[in-house]
């Protein structure tokens, strides 16, 4: 059968061999481009968030390759991404095409059902080849969230302009041919020598950004116009707090994030779904971890961060830390985004002279 | 010990409940005035710019009741039906603490979580913080919760099964003065949230001004509990959101029921769910063939404008009605 999935960073990588050690053909989605983005957002309600929209586009140049059913992920809401695949499919259909989903529902509320599910795509294998394959995809995104991780810290030191990425480029390339533990792992070591091995400039003492907010428009560089990628070159540290191992761990088989919430406690003492209460909460453990500023990224109309950066005003202001809100739509612009970082780069650089007594 | 109850969002749907409750325990009621320009506009102000309108209007009625109440109600609703998987919009949910944030002049909130997920002991635990706040005996403080839920049971059950549809409207819409329809009117389901469809200012009269025109406004509200748990079997997998599960039953249920001429949905611009609702209703009613029509209200909706595409969308079903 051909298959395919969401794109969400890297893993695209890791879940295509996912697909064909279990037997099927997978349809590799495309990196969202802007048709992409003009097809879901013609097809999708206005107000749709932006995901949904990147997403129905996804699917859509996805059945113009042949895709015959989606897998992709459920939730319990009450954000509205854990309703998007039933309403993508009410859509897809009522466009005539005849295609299948498969929603991973979170297993530790209908255990029977999403092994029912997952039966369904892993049928005509034994038990052994399906955690194999199973087992091998999980360690290959952890792999692939620890190289790109490594990028940000070590693009901003790079002498020579582009050379992170272009390692990083060969990087993907190394993993994606990897198709056992085996050589997943030794991958890695080769990756991570050919990352340590770009001249670095250790006299520079970047700034520190954390990158917060909704999981789709982080993990995406192509919805949020590689922002982390843009800051590095602006000699930027920054980091995400969030990957899609420790989301997927966190929500699927651990009840993790204690730690995170309890930050967020004396501001937002409730889960109001999406990463919400997360983004409030590591805003104050990056405060107190001496970060320099915070950018809250969230897709247009998104719910609940709406609702947190509503309370992260109070919060930046109480904590004296810079915070930047970008919302993303279909219609924002590259050289905004731009702009508004360089802006708040420079605001920062200014904080931290005057926190060292450096008159301005 | 005077309570300040905001009237929008939840109100529309839970004052019976809130009323019953707070005139049990001795305390008075102050409601904000009735949605106006100047609340609009406090609204605007103090929420953050991200914010759809019923959550900036609630700011606004908020700010309305700054030195009119001792305490004033912003209750978390998490769960008030017996279906386990639902509950509010995350912005309802963080209601209480989005206001917190935003202002700082203002009476203590009263942020009553309920929760009928939960167990007993967790009800106990938060009436006695409640019950302490307002100076009685949490004991008493349940006795009076649960007399105030059946007062709101069987409101309810009046609205959807004992009022003709004339009759309920002028309960909602608090107005007795309203027209009764002729019987050979057109039929159309006016679905929104309580707190668009019923408040006059927001909404630009948008039922009265159908009233006027002699249609049928049949509302959410009408549809009996066991009629909207059946048209949920409709969909593959419930809404999360209590409000919108109601709005998309019963358009599904109106629709079953035959003799719908159409359907307008009435949004507020920025709202999430109803992103979803919209599309949904759109696509059942589409298969039903039945015209429909989404009608989405922000801080610059005129009445002009909603009256021109009211009566553009009631004079095509007219036009569709005769043909037949």
């Amino acid at each position: 059968m051909k298959i395919t999935f969401p794109h969400m960073g890297t893993s695209p990588i890791a879940f295509r061999m996912l697909i064909e050690k279990l037997g099927h053909q997978p349809v590799m989605p495309k990196r969202p481009s802007e048709r992409t983005l003009s097809l879901g957002s013609h097809y999708a309600p206005e107000f749709a968030c932006l995901p949904f929209k990147i997403l129905l586009g996804t699917y859509l140049e996805a059945l113009e390759e042949g895709a015959e059913m989606v897998i992709t992920s459920g939730g319990l809401g009450p954000c509205r991404a854990g309703y998007y695949a039933v309403l993508h499919e009410k859509i897809l259909k009522d466009l005539g095409y005849d295609i299948d989903f498969i929603v991973l529902e979170p297993p530790q509320k209908r255990a029977v059902d999403f092994l029912k599910k997952l039966k369904k795509i892993t049928s005509g294998n034994s038990m052994s080849v399906v955690w194999e394959a199973l087992s091998t995809t999980w360690t290959k995104i952890k792999v692939l969230d620890e190289i790109e991780s490594m990028t940000y810290e070590i693009r901003p030191f790079e002498v020579n302009k582009n050379e992170t990425t272009q390692a990083f480029e060969e990087c993907l390339k190394i993993i994606d041919a990897a198709r056992t533990k085996e050589q997943i792992l030794s991958g890695r070591d080769k990756c991570l020598r050919l990352l340590n091995s770009i001249p670095a400039d250790a006299s520079r003492n970047p700034l520190k950004v954390g990158i917060i907010g909704e999981i789709y428009v982080v993990l995406e560089p192509a919805a949020n116009f590689d922002i982390q990628r843009v800051l590095g070159e602006m000699g930027v540290i920054a980091r995400r707090s969030i990957y899609l191992l420790n989301w997927t761990k966190d929500n699927t088989f651990f009840k993790g994030e204690e730690h995170i919430k309890h930050a967020a406690r004396p501001y937002l003492n409730q889960m109001v779904g999406g990463h919400g209460t997360l983004s409030v909460g590591n805003t104050v453990l990056y405060s107190r971890e001496g970060y320099d500023g915070v950018i809250q990224l969230a897709p247009f109309a998104c719910i609940p961060e709406i609702v947190s950066k509503s309370i992260l005003n109070k919060v930046a202001k109480d904590l004296d830390i810079p915070l930047l809100t970008l919302f993303l739509d279909e219609q924002t612009g590259k050289a905004g985004i731009n702009t508004r970082l360089e802006a708040f780069v420079d605001l920062m650089y200014s904080k931290r002279r005057l926190k060292q007594g450096v008159v301005v | 010990m005077k309570i300040g109850i905001p009237r929008t969002l939840t109100y529309y749907a839970y004052y019976p409940l809130w009323e019953s409750f707070f005139k049990e325990l001795g305390c008075r009621i102050v409601v904000s005035d009735k949605t106006s320009k100047a609340i609009l506009d406090d609204g605007v102000q103090y929420a953050v710019n991200d914010a759809c309108i019923p959550i900036k209007l609630f700011h606004g009625h908020v700010r309305n009741l700054k030195d009119k109440a001792d305490y004033i109600l912003v209750p978390r609703l998490m769960n008030y039906t017996e279906e386990k998987t639902v509950t509010y919009c995350p912005k309802f949910l963080g209601l209480a603490d989005m206001i917190r944030a935003s202002m700082d002049d203002l009476p203590p909130l009263l942020d009553i979580k309920i929760d009928m997920r939960q167990k007993r002991r967790y009800h106990r635990e938060e009436f006695k913080r409640i019950a302490a706040l307002l100076g009685v005996s949490p004991r008493k403080a349940m006795l009076a919760f649960l007399k105030a839920r059946l007062h709101l049971s069987r409101y309810n059950a009046i609205l959807s099964r004992k009022l003709s549809s004339d009759e309920a409207l002028r309960v909602l819409l608090d107005d007795s003065g309203l027209p009764a329809t002729p019987s050979e009117s057109l039929s159309l389901a006016v679905v929104g949230y309580p707190y668009l469809l019923y408040d006059e200012f927001i909404s630009a009269g948008l039922i009265k001004k159908l009233l006027k025109m002699g249609v049928r406004v049949l509302t959410p509200e009408m549809v009996p509990r066991r009629e909207l748990n059946r048209a949920a079997k409709e969909l593959p997998k419930d809404l999360f959101w209590t409000f919108s599960n109601q709005v998309v039953r019963s358009s599904i249920r109106y629709l079953q029921g035959g003799g719908l001429d159409g359907i307008i949905h009435v949004t507020a611009f920025g709202c999430g769910p109803d992103a979803m609702v919209d599309k949904l209703i759109e696509l059942e009613a589409k298969q039903y063939g039945v015209p429909f029509i989404c009608v989405s209200l922000d801080e610059h909706t005129g009445e002009a404008g909603i009256l021109t595409r009211l009566e553009a969308f009631v004079d095509m079903l007219e036009f569709r009605r005769d043909r037949k």
